[in-house]
């Protein structure tokens, strides 16, 4: 299991050492200093093995944590908690930066006490954490023993991740489909590889302890009930992009509160909500995404020192839809001595320190055209290597799921409290963003 | 007010200073203390000279004060041993507090203060915590013992902590359970033959069950343990999948892959044709790719994890080449990853776009990742014929963009290529001639040279170029060296006219003006071989060669399954056994997969299914194989006393009394089964000629591991008298077996090899051999304990290798074992009841004709058969080798697929191996 955790700045100075282990020595945390932190090489694996121990690290800014172990510990589990470490880190003093942790080491050493018994990861949802570690030590001691018992039959409990009694005088939840579409195109428009990876974030201000359950337009759910000839709910598609009935979802996984085997039986997706905001579901789709943009490229070389490139993008959704915050970002070589840039929309700016030309859009609303042609200017060089042509990358935000996702339901029942489904109030949102979006050229 | 500013003193004297406020009367200023206290520590500085000052804050009603002391304590207990006895009351009294998080909180500071004095107070208060009535403090407790082990581990078992720990197991909290789990399997660990993790179906089922409830950390030290379990049968190992299925959605990619482990590992039990094999399979694809999106980092480590998978079932991503595909803003970590399944996955079905990929990649940056791309497009080549004439053009292309490392990548896949496909694209060879100067690695260099010399008859100026080499031959590296010279013998061979000079020169260079060994050899061969014989030199040096493999880098199959075995963790991520990385005894266990379905030794318990063992002392076995003393037969035995069913005994006698019985006084029915025995007495003749003795399938004997890569599985027969031992021998290693030979150890019926180990052919890389060995019953003898156990020697041209193995006692069984009826009888009655032993055959499905027939084709001849009351009595007969006699009477009733068998027997420790005979051989 993990032998020790440190966390460094960005110089190596040690923030906090906790070691676990017996056979993790002070040296471990020079080790890892000299070999990682100071090595002159980019980092070549998140996995390193000095003089026969393993150290794991992930960066946050320019902070570093490193998990040791001398055992054959199970690795992803080690970088989860690791990850888990920074969530549960940034919900009790936000940023993870150097002066937050040197502000807050008194309570890291009490978090690490406490999610990591001799190097076996315990309990680290915050909502439990919060419940007995506080930030102020003094009056955190809870007095009764109710109360006592209350938070240790919580941190062990089946439902770890909320607390009972919660209390709102207005039921209410948000949901937000939140999609990062991807999409590798070839310079003549061939699809080399797209899909969505989505996420559905829930916040949820419920009291009592409210048994929930999600529907989406799952294809697999759509077809059992077209099959059966009933559709409960029918006639909800007025939101999103398109109007596709049901989507393929390739592949997701659940936030801990989900009752997996149920949904591997009967794919419904029923679950009791952590409080406040969390991560429901995370999926993947890879059939029929609506891709936003199409974008078009044209690179001519002029000689040696000279290049055009035009570039067109096509937004390919309902006209009377915005999307939002588009960036088209075209890559120059690095001996461009100089640009001219001519857009028909936005703003265009060559940026010398990041070698490309940064073409900004405010809004732009679907079926819509624009267009960007550059004329670049090139230092003649005897530079062999050619010039790799990187990909232009894209951003943009839109008020739709490019997968075709649409929520269906979410239903809540709290049986013991006076309160039904139809009292709390829903919210849905929709918001697709560009994840790695791009075309080569 | 903040806390950074305990990191910023530095001052002289602070020491001093801290003492003072340590003994403070003022409480925050005591705390304020404290917390510099442990500044100083992180940031490495030695505190421990305020060990009494810092001790002394420990009993205060502070809560953060209290874990800070703590932390201090864990610290540097075990440089204050003496002092550290001072905190013991403190946790002691702790331990007994209300409030449960401050119990559970003493509990797990006392375990990690590795002081032995300490250790002992620890004891009382952990078993109160282990039944303790919060879970809080149950969960801190198991851990606890795991950390107790680690310290003192006599003391552990000692105190029965063991035993409370496993109870733990059945907890009705989930997260105790999995804690327990965590710490014993931990315990386990560095017990490798303890059954202390003692796991049946009924813990399964537990497991299983806590496995829902649990947290994600829980989770995964659950299904870590599963993964450890080995299944009875292909019906369980299906039912632990089908409920460890639904974890592959779950959002932790850890618990994901200790699923993926744990349904890798038991597939293996799954017949193939089954329909739910094809359904996991098809399962486990689309989470495999989710991984994919994690950060990173995990990223990395599922990449790890898939390279193994894809080497073992290739049938599970063959379709999802795509995801694979490298982007732009990948860590290179990845990138290099990615590459590697890229190539793995590559297929004539995908090749297009896989080149398209790969000549993208072969212009980016990183030159590392651009050398593996230009690497990977030769291995396409070879891998996927139709595809070589499109890659060697794509690396024709690479060598245009005169990129010094990416040209001299390129011909060293163009090497590969040409022996893989020999006098194919040899038109290639000018562009790679023009590009001779810009080569300055050995590797290049080193393949350029092959290629010429290769190909020296249609290379032109082929000796004026292996001349420009020459040079500068004493600066080359030892591997251009040898490939020159080869080359250049090669080109004389092909054009011995032009050449002589050359050739000349290179001897000499090779062999007068070089220090290296290897070198002068080759020079020397090549110079005699030339001299005494152009002709033989030719056919040695211009030999046909052999063609390369398609697959590189292959990890070898005895490590890979290991590795499937750790799927997961470090030993997956560094595709390295974990004895390779681990210090002690930790770990050290090699796993393997379980039997794959429909090989023996599956849910099975005849005698030859025993797991093998291996021999323990080589030493001693090698003086008793070599020893050739006869030892005598044993004539003491122990008494293995059977149970026997007193009821029983009195009816058979009863039975018997009647089947002999002549009197008048005799019931009716009696006459009735003398009658009927009469019919049946001819048996073995006239119900049908016997089916021959049952042979059981070949199990694996000696693990490839365990001998160097040679693996043997075997079983046993009897063929016509004749005892035979049938023998598969396999090679997993990469080199060629030779000199085999075979020796037993002394054992209970002497068994003996009745001629050499016939294996006359090397045994390549790969390569199964079936032998027979005939055996003997004429070798030393010495009890075994199993009786039927048979230790091995094999050897071979690497090492000596042993094993035990453990044979059917069927084997044994002569053919002139039928006693005669009178005998029997009398036999019957002489052998005391005391040697009487009753076993149970369950689940039988024959009629006692079927059964007497296929009985007597493995030796158990059927004397007499009477019926009563629709019960079968069957009388039997057996004769070992060694002339004992054993008698059985097995009762069938009509209906009931229960058999009863009662055996008798002068040596009664031979009867349980009797009757695991008859189960054998009426089971199949």
């Amino acid at each position: 299991m993990i032998g020790g955790l440190f966390i460094y700045n960005h110089k190596g100075e040690v923030l906090i050492s906790r070691v676990y282990r017996d056979d993790i020595g002070r040296n471990a945390v020079d080790a890892f200093r000299v070999n990682v932190i100071h090595a002159r090489q980019q980092v070549r694996s998140p996995v390193t093995n000095i003089a026969r121990t393993s150290f794991f690290h992930v960066k946050r800014s320019n902070i570093w944590l490193a998990a040791v172990t001398k055992q054959n510990v199970n690795a992803a589990m080690v970088f989860e908690f690791l990850y888990k470490m920074c969530d549960v880190m940034t919900a009790y003093f936000g940023k993870i930066s150097e002066e937050n942790i040197k502000n807050n080491f008194v309570l890291i050493y009490e978090l690490l006490d406490e999610i990591l018994d001799f190097g076996y990861p315990q309990n680290s949802e915050t909502g439990a954490l919060k419940t007995f570690i506080t930030q102020q030590g003094i009056k955190g001691q809870p007095q009764t023993k109710e109360e006592q018992s209350q938070i240790t039959s919580q941190v062990t409990g089946q439902i770890g991740w909320r607390r009972e009694g919660i209390k709102y005088r207005r039921n209410e939840l948000f949901l937000d489909v939140l999609e990062s579409v991807n999409l590798l195109m070839s310079p003549q428009g061939q699809v080399l590889s797209a899909h969505v990876s989505g996420r559905v974030v829930m916040k949820s201000y419920l009291s009592g302890m409210p048994e929930c359950k999600f529907g989406m337009n799952d294809k697999i759910v759509i077809d059992k009930q077209g099959k059966g000839g009933t559709t409960d709910e029918p006639g909800k598609s007025e939101l999103g992009g398109s109007g596709k009935q049901s989507i393929a979802i390739d592949d997701c996984t659940f936030h801990q509160c989900v009752r997996l085997s149920k949904f591997d039986s009967e794919r419904s997706i029923s679950f009791i909500p952590p409080d406040g905001e969390y991560e429901l579901m995370r999926y993947r789709t890879t059939k029929d995404i609506i891709l936003p943009f199409r974008v078009i490229p044209l690179v001519r070389e002029v000689g040696r020192t000279k290049l055009e490139v035009k570039v067109v993008i096509k937004s390919n959704f309902k006209p009377s839809l915005l999307a939002q915050k588009i960036e088209v970002r075209i890559p120059t070589p690095l001996n461009t001595s100089g640009v001219q840039v001519i857009c028909m929309k936005g703003k265009a700016k060559y940026k010398a320190s990041e070698n490309a030309i940064v073409w900004k859009i405010k809004r732009m609303a679907g079926m819509k055209e624009s267009q960007i042609s550059a004329e670049i200017e090139l230092l003649p060089t005897n530079d062999k290597k050619k010039w790799a042509r990187p990909p232009i990358s894209m951003n943009f935000e839109v008020p739709f799921a490019p997968s075709g996702l649409k929520v269906r339901y979410l239903k809540v029942f709290e049986s013991k409290l006076n309160y039904s489904d139809h009292d709390v109030i829903k919210w849905v949102r929709y918001i697709g963003r560009s994840g790695i979006y791009e075309t080569r050229c | 007010m903040t806390d950074s500013k305990y990191f910023t003193t530095t001052k002289k004297g602070e020491i001093f200073e801290l003492k003072a406020e340590l003994n403070s009367d003022k409480k925050e200023k005591k705390k304020e203390a404290v917390k510099k206290v442990i500044a100083s520590m992180t940031v490495g500085k030695d505190v421990s000279a305020l060990f009494p000052d810092v001790v002394n804050c420990m009993q205060t009603d502070n809560l953060e004060l209290k874990k800070l002391v703590y932390l201090y304590l864990m610290n540097y207990a075990k440089s204050q041993p003496d002092m550290a006895i001072m905190a013991v009351n403190t946790f002691v009294k702790d331990c007994e507090d209300l409030n449960p998080l401050i119990r559970a909180l003493a509990v797990r500071t006392m375990g990690c203060i590795r002081v032995d004095k300490i250790t002992e107070y620890l004891c009382e208060p952990l078993r109160k915590c282990l039944k303790d009535e919060d879970p809080y403090v149950r969960k801190t407790a198991a851990v606890c013992v795991a950390k107790l082990h680690d310290i003192n581990a006599q003391l552990v078992e000692d105190q029965g902590f063991l035993d409370t720990l496993k109870d733990l197991i059945s907890d009705s909290n989930p997260m105790v359970v999995a804690n327990a789990v965590a710490a014993l399997s931990e315990i386990a660990e560095s017990h490798p033959n303890s059954n202390l993790l003692d796991l049946n179906p009924q813990t399964i089922n537990k497991l299983l069950t806590a496995l829902n409830e649990c947290t994600e950390w829980g989770q995964i030290f659950i299904l870590d343990c599963l993964a450890s379990y080995l299944p009875r049968d292909d019906r369980e190992s299906q039912s632990i999948c089908e409920r460890v299925t639904p974890r592959l959605s779950h959002a932790n990619s850890a618990v994901v892959l200790s699923a993926v482990k744990v349904l890798m590992k038991f597939m293996e039990m799954l017949p193939k044709d089954l329909d739910y094999y094809g359904t996991l399979l098809k399962k486990l694809a689309p989470p495999l790719v989710t991984l994919l999106s994690a950060e990173p980092e995990l990223q990395y480590v599922a990449l790890r994890n898939i390279n193994l998978i894809v080497q073992k079932r290739p049938e599970i991503l063959k379709h999802e080449m795509k995801v694979f595909f490298v982007k732009y803003n990948d860590p290179i970590y990845v990138k290099l990853e990615k590459l590697d399944i890229m190539i793995r996955l590559a297929s004539q079905a995908n090749i297009a776009q896989v080149l398209a990929e790969l000549k993208e990649y072969a212009t980016e940056v990183d030159v590392d990742f651009v050398r593996k791309a230009v690497r990977a497009i030769g291995r396409c080549a070879i891998k996927v014929e139709q595809s070589a004439e499109r890659c060697v053009s794509t690396l024709l292309d690479l060598i245009q963009t005169k990129v010094n490392y990416v040209v001299q990548e390129a011909i060293v896949v163009i090497k590969d290529i040409f022996r893989k496909y020999p006098n194919k694209y040899e038109s290639v060879i000018a562009t790679l001639c023009e590009n001779l100067d810009s080569l300055d690695e050995p590797e290049a260099r080193a393949a350029m040279i092959w290629i010429v010399g290769e190909y020296a008859e249609r290379i032109d100026n082929a000796d004026e170029l292996l001349e420009s080499f020459l040079e500068g031959f004493h600066d080359e590296s030892t591997q251009v060296q040898l490939q020159l010279l080869t080359a250049i013998v090669k080109l004389f061979l092909k054009k011995p006219t032009e050449t002589q000079e050359l050739v000349q020169q290179v001897l000499s260079l090779a062999t007068q003006d070089s220090d290296n060994p290897d070198l002068r050899d080759r020079g020397y061969i090549y110079w005699r071989l030339l001299s005494t014989d152009p002709v033989a030199a030719k056919e040695v040096v211009l030999a046909e060669k052999p063609l390369i493999s398609e697959e590189t880098d292959l990890i070898e199959p005895t490590l890979l399954e290991e590795l499937i075995c750790h799927i997961g963790t470090l030993a997956s991520v560094y595709h390295k056994p974990p004895s390779a990385f681990v210090e002690g005894s930790r770990g050290v266990q090699h796993k393997r997969l379980p039997p794959r379905a429909g090989s023996p030794d599956v849910g099975q318990s005849g005698p030859s299914e025993a797991p093998p063992a291996v021999i323990p002392s080589q030493g001693d076995l090698l003086g008793d194989l070599l020893n050739l003393d006869l030892a005598p037969p044993t004539a003491t035995v122990p008494s293995v006393q059977p149970s026997m069913q007193m009821g029983a005994m009195d009816l058979l006698g009863g039975g018997l009394d009647s089947l002999v019985c002549s009197s008048p006084a005799a019931s009716h029915f009696a006459t009735n089964v003398i009658s009927g025995l009469g019919d049946l007495f001819d048996l073995g003749g006239g119900v049908g000629m016997p089916t021959g003795s049952y042979v059981a399938p070949k199990t694996v004997w000696l693990l490839a591991m365990k001998a160097k890569g040679l693996e043997i599985s075997g079983t046993f027969a009897r063929r016509g008298g004749i005892i035979q031992m049938d023998l598969s021998l396999t090679n997993k290693a990469m080199s060629v077996m030779t000199d085999f030979a075979i020796q037993f150890n002394r054992n209970s019926f002497g068994l003996a090899p009745a001629g050499p180990l016939q294996v006359l052919t090397p045994l390549s890389p790969n390569q199964t051999i079936d032998v027979s060995l005939p055996l003997s019953t004429s070798g030393p003898v010495m009890k075994m304990e199993p009786l039927n156990n048979l230790q091995v020697a094999v050897k071979n041209n690497i090492d000596v290798f042993y094993f035990s193995c453990q044979y059917p006692l069927s084997l044994l069984f002569v053919e002139d074992g039928k006693m005669d009826r009178q005998v029997f009888l009398a036999t019957w009655k002489d052998i005391p009841n005391d040697n009487e032993a009753q076993f149970q055959i369950k689940d039988i499905h024959l009629n006692s004709d079927v059964a007497s027939n296929k009985l007597q084709g493995s030796n158990i001849f059927t004397i007499a058969k009477r019926t009563v009351e629709g019960q079968d009595m069957l009388y039997q007969s057996v004769k070992l080798t060694n002339g004992i006699w054993v008698l059985a009477e097995m009762r069938i009733q009509t209906g009931n697929p229960n058999y009863t068998l009662s055996i008798k027997c002068r040596a009664p420790e031979v009867c349980p191996f009797v009757y695991q005979c008859y189960e054998l051989v009426l089971k199949n």
